[in-house]
This record gives C-alpha cells, sequence and structure tokens, in this order.
C-alpha cells in the first residue's frame, strides 16, 4: 500500500507521481486529500493497479485507462471512464455528466445517481463490451447514441418526484442495451428506440452485474431483484440513415 | 506554473449566505482558482454583493478607463448628470502589466437632471436614469466603461487569471454576504478588459459557462428597447435581458428559465391545457429571448443568486448546501476546496433555475 498525499498537488504532478509509483512497483495506490484533480489513471495499462481515491476526483477520471480499478469513495465528476478500454471504476457516491463517454470495454458501478447524458456513444466490439451499473436514477439522455455495450439502471432512490431515467432516453441509439429496473414511461423514450423484454440470456447478465454491485456496496440482492427488468434497444442500426436522404 | 493548454470552458462559482453573514473575497478566490484550468488568463473577475454598507442609498459606479482623458470625459459628463457623493480611484495592488484605470463613484440622480435636460433622460425613475447613463458610456464616452452600476454591490474584472484579478483588486479586503467569479477561456470574441465576466447593470450581474449562439437575435431584440451591446462578448445580453424581463416588466423571477430555457415545441405539445397556453404565449412574446446554445450561469440580483443551464444541459453546473449558505459552481471540487461536509449536493435539472436569497430579517440588514 503507497499513500499520495494529493493536496493542493496539481494534475500534472498527481499524474506523474502516479505513474512513478507504478514503475516503482507500487500496485496499491492510496490517492488522499484529492480535489478536483483532472485524468486520474488517465492511459494506465496495468491490470494489477488498485488506485483507492479519498476527495472529489476531477474530470476525465480513468479516461483511456485499460486494466487498473480505480475505487472512489466519495462523489465524482464530469467524463468519468472517457474512452476507457477495460478495468473497472467503482463510485462510492454521485457522479456527474457524460459518465462512460465512448468507453469501449471494462465496467463502472455508480452508487448513487448519474447526471446527463450517461453512457453517451458507448460502443462494443468482438469481446470487449463495456458495462455500466448505476444503482441510483439517471439524468436526461441516458444512452445518447450509444453504439454498444450494456447500461443497468437499478433506480434503487427512484420516487414520484425522482423518475429513474429523465426525458430523451436513448436518444440515437443504434446498439447495446439498456437495462431498466421497474417500468418506464414510453413518452420520455426516443421514438426510434424500443421496449423489449428481457430474454433469459440477459438475465444471466443482469444478475451477474447486480450481485458485484451489491457485493461492492453492500446492498440486499434479493431487494434489488424483487422487481422486473425492462429492455431498451435501438429499433434500427442506422437510425439516422435516411436523415439526409429519403430512404425507400 | 505554465498551463499547457488542452482542455477549455469557462469556470463560474459562487454562493451566498443567505443570513446575510459577510464573507470576505477568499474563499471565492479559492474556489474559482481550483478550476484555474478552466480557464487561459484572458479574463477573470468576481462580483460582491453587500460590500458598500456606508454608501448603501447611492448607486455605485465602477468604472473603467483607458486613459487620462476618458476619465476626464466622463468625469464632466457625470458632473453634469449625477449628484457625486463619494469617489476615488478603486483600490488595486501593483501588478507588472499595462491595465486600464479603475475608479468608483458613489452617485445618485440631480433633480434637476432627471427633469429632462434632453429627450434621452426624461425619466424620473432612478434605475431608468442610470441605465441609460450606463449605456451612454458605453457607447459614447470614448474609452471608458461602466463595469457595473448597482447598489452596495461591485464588479471587479480584467484580463488575467482569477487569482491575479483577485489580487489586482484586493477582493480579499471586502466583505460581501454574496461572490459569485469567473474565469474565462475565451472563444468567439476578444479577451479584453471589458469582455471579462460578471457583466453587470443595476444590480444584475452574470458570469457565464458557454456560447450565447442567439446573441444576434437577442441584441436586435434589446436594441429595440434601447440597450447598446458595447463589451464585444455574448454574455453582455444576459443582463440587459434581465433588466428589461424582471425588472422593467415584472415577470417573476421564478419563471424566468421558461424564458432563457424554454422547453421544446415537442415538450410543450405534450403539456396539459394551462401550461400550454402559458409557454406557448412565452414563445409568441418572449421568443427573442430565448437563449440558444449551452451554457451556464450565475446570476446575482438584489438579495440573492441564481443559477440556470440550457435546456438540454450542455454545460456543467453543481449546488450545494451548507448551513444557511447555497454554492454554486461548475465542479463539486470548486465548492468542496472551500467547504468541508457539505449537507447537500446536488445537480440542477436542465433550463431550472435553482433560486437562494436572503431571509427577510437579513435582506432588511443588509438593505
Amino acid at each position: 500500500m503507497h499513500e499520495i498525499n494529493a493536496t493542493d498537488v496539481h494534475y500534472k504532478e498527481l499524474n506523474e507521481e502516479i505513474r512513478e509509483s507504478i514503475r516503482n512497483n507500487e500496485h496499491d495506490l492510496i490517492l488522499d486529500g484529492v480535489c478536483g484533480q483532472y485524468y486520474i489513471g488517465c492511459g494506465i495499462s496495468n491490470s494489477n493497479v488498485k488506485i483507492t481515491i479519498n476527495g472529489v476526483p476531477g474530470n476525465d477520471l480513468g479516461a483511456f485507462m485499460n486494466g487498473p480499478v480505480i475505487n472512489v469513495m466519495n462523489n465524482a465528476q464530469d467524463g468519468i471512464g472517457n474512452t476507457m478500454n477495460g478495468g473497472k471504476i467503482v463510485i462510492h457516491g454521485s457522479v456527474g455528466d457524460v459518465l462512460a463517454y465512448s468507453m469501449r470495454g471494462g465496467s463502472i458501478f455508480v452508487k448513487e445517481n448519474v447526471g446527463y447524458r450517461a453512457c453517451i456513444h458507448m460502443k462494443a466490439y468482438k469481446e470487449m463490451n463495456p458495462t455500466v451499473v448505476i444503482g441510483g436514477c439517471a439524468g436526461a439522455f441516458a444512452g445518447e447514441y450509444m453504439a454498444g455495450g450494456t447500461m443497468i439502471l437499478l433506480g434503487l432512490n427512484k420516487s414520484e418526484t425522482r423518475p429513474i431515467a429523465g426525458v430523451y432516453l436513448a436518444t440515437g441509439m443504434h446498439g447495446g442495451s439498456i437495462f431498466i429496473r421497474g417500468k418506464i414511461s414510453h413518452d420520455i423514450l426516443w421514438e426510434k428506440a424500443e421496449i423489449e423484454a428481457v430474454t433469459n440470456e440477459d438475465y444471466t447478465n443482469i444478475k451477474n452485474n447486480v450481485k458485484e454491485f451489491c457485493n461492492i456496496f453492500k446492498i440486499d440482492y434479493n431487494r434489488v431483484m424483487d422487481e422486473e427488468f425492462v429492455k431498451v434497444v435501438p429499433e434500427s442500426s442506422r437510425p439516422y440513415g435516411n436523415l439526409y436522404i429519403p430512404g425507400p | 506554473m505554465e498551463l499547457s493548454k488542452d482542455i477549455s470552458g469557462c469556470g463560474i462559482a459562487g454562493f451566498i449566505n443567505t443570513d446575510g453573514t459577510l464573507t470576505s473575497g477568499i474563499d471565492i478566490a479559492d474556489s474559482i482558482n481550483l478550476m484555474k484550468e478552466r480557464g487561459n488568463g484572458l479574463g477573470a473577475g468576481f462580483a460582491a454583493y453587500g460590500i458598500y454598507p456606508d454608501f448603501k442609498e447611492y448607486y455605485a459606479l465602477h468604472i473603467m478607463y483607458d486613459n487620462e482623458q476618458s476619465r476626464k470625459n466622463t468625469e464632466a459628463y457625470l458632473d453634469r448628470k449625477l449628484h457625486i457623493e463619494q469617489h476615488g480611484g478603486m483600490p488595486t495592488r501593483i501588478i507588472n502589466k499595462k491595465r486600464p484605470i479603475f475608479f468608483v463613484y458613489f452617485v445618485e440622480p440631480r433633480e434637476q437632471s432627471t427633469k429632462a435636460e434632453s429627450e434621452e433622460f426624461q425619466s424620473r425613475e432612478a434605475d431608468e436614469f442610470i441605465v441609460k447613463l450606463t449605456m451612454h458610456i458605453n457607447e459614447k464616452i470614448d474609452g471608458a466603461y461602466v463595469v457595473s452600476s448597482g447598489k452596495n454591490m461591485g464588479v471587479f474584472k480584467g484580463v488575467g487569471y482569477p487569482e491575479e484579478i483577485a489580487n489586482l483588486f484586493r477582493i480579499d479586503e471586502y466583505k460581501a454576504y454574496m461572490w459569485t467569479a469567473h474565469n474565462r477561456f475565451p472563444t468567439n470574441t476578444p479577451g479584453w478588459w471589458g469582455g471579462a465576466h460578471p457583466f453587470s447593470l443595476l444590480d444584475w450581474s452574470v458570469v457565464h459557462n458557454g456560447e450565447i449562439s442567439s446573441y444576434g437575435a437577442n441584441k436586435r431584440y434589446l436594441e429595440m428597447y434601447r440597450y447598446k451591446c458595447t463589451q464585444k462578448t455574448d454574455t453582455e445580453v444576459i443582463a440587459y435581458l434581465l433588466d428589461l424581463i424582471i425588472r422593467k416588466h415584472k415577470f417573476p423571477l421564478e419563471k424566468i428559465g421558461d424564458i432563457f430555457s424554454a422547453p421544446l415545441w415537442s415538450e410543450i405539445n405534450k403539456m396539459q391545457k394551462k401550461d400550454k397556453e402559458f409557454h406557448t404565449a412565452l414563445r409568441m412574446v418572449y421568443g427573442s429571448a430565448l437563449l440558444n446554445g449551452p451554457f451556464s450561469i450565475l446570476v446575482g440580483f438584489k438579495g440573492g443568486i441564481f443559477g440556470l443551464n440550457d435546456r438540454i444541459k450542455l454545460r456543467p453546473l453543481v449546488a450545494a448546501k451548507k448551513g444557511s449558505t447555497v454554492y454554486m459552481a461548475s465542479e463539486e471540487s470548486a465548492i468542496r476546496y472551500i467547504v468541508k461536509d457539505l449537507d447537500e449536493v446536488w445537480m440542477p435539472d436542465a433550463g431550472k433555475p435553482v433560486i437562494a436569497k436572503l431571509t427577510e430579517e437579513a435582506y432588511k440588514n443588509v438593505y
């Protein structure tokens, strides 16, 4: 275990110190006093690395990351997991906008709420299938332009005044799946996305991820699974194919 | 330390002590400095409310001059139009860079001047008089710009990083119940001293992250009401629109989001009859006051602050509470940096203003 005091340290120096520590074979890093430093864990591709963050990390946490596990013990900001390739990010609080922006692989677990545009343009390819599990509710435009991967939205704190997902859900979606616990209104869904029944194969995937979510955050698995899930998928893989040119 | 500019986006921060407690400028400077990376040294500024209790009856004109001649011309004009209770150079620290001259004047309209010396100054209403005076100076007097013109408040701004501007204007020596701050990364418009935020008119002040794509439409609309956009920056229109819509038209502040960040027609069409009629009417009357494009703004006004996003939230904004103080900023860390153990943190919904005001008792004490 290697502790790094991040209090009033500029993000560039902090990230250099993290890399230097890893080069010195320190694989279990604890960052204390983090407050707003950008790009923590950016581009690190060592799967043995574990970074624990005390404080609120800055934007683009884990961007381009490929392997490490990041644990944030507080809230986090915008752009977490931007173009992340592999590894895991766990947030013990809420996060800001554009979570998992263009994420390509690995997994993200958020205990509470996420802001606008979660999983925007997330994508999958062959064995690369990014997964995002959200314990609370999502802001508007969740799954915007989503091209692949899996988003699981649990809404454990949803209520009449706080819907599980905001409006414009799945706008521009053309790949991947969004699983939502409970029912959602068609009014919030983009007209070219559809609600489907969840298959047995989907359920296995949901159960595995929810189990991991519940283990991480010490939440009762049975309580989470006491509601049915619905699946949101795109109507077509090219929803804008005829936007400028009239179709057949 | 030298910064590499690989990211952009202005930063905004602000807070209000709703119990009227006065705080020095140190906290707000620390908060905006934490987001130093959001700017590039081409503009920063602060608005402070409650800083001139000894002159609270007077309009506090903060005026920026390019040179001594512009000061002389302006002061000759002010002498004709106003009673100047007190004036002087604004307290500053020495910096090693060319900068304009800053003066503060505590004024009230003179009886004879409000009685129609000329066609353009016929109004008897003091606020209206000050607005016209501000527009006249900004437009007609070369090298003079009114930075702020409210009562018991003031704006401090210029070209530099927030810490440089805070140091220049000695904002650590002022005490305010409410502060807002801006860190600028100019995109489409020049980074000059007058173009720094906040933009202010009377008690309104605006700091803004984003861009107002509708600037042209907003500007033409304002010109019909004799507001002159002279600061070469889109944000200016927000201050004038607020003055027109809230002060002059007496539209409720709580609903300003319905004009600035109006719902899309697709949403209006889904509304119940009464709401649909209301929003349709607003689109008809105030369509030209819609702020199009991505933005998050913090607006200071007499006794309060509000934060607002564009209707689909294309810029960040976080709000928080601790005791009787309400904070808003582009990033949560900027709030956490100056206050530990927040009671509550939340992300405002797009187009819905977060409003925080002084308590009635505090308002009476301050004003």
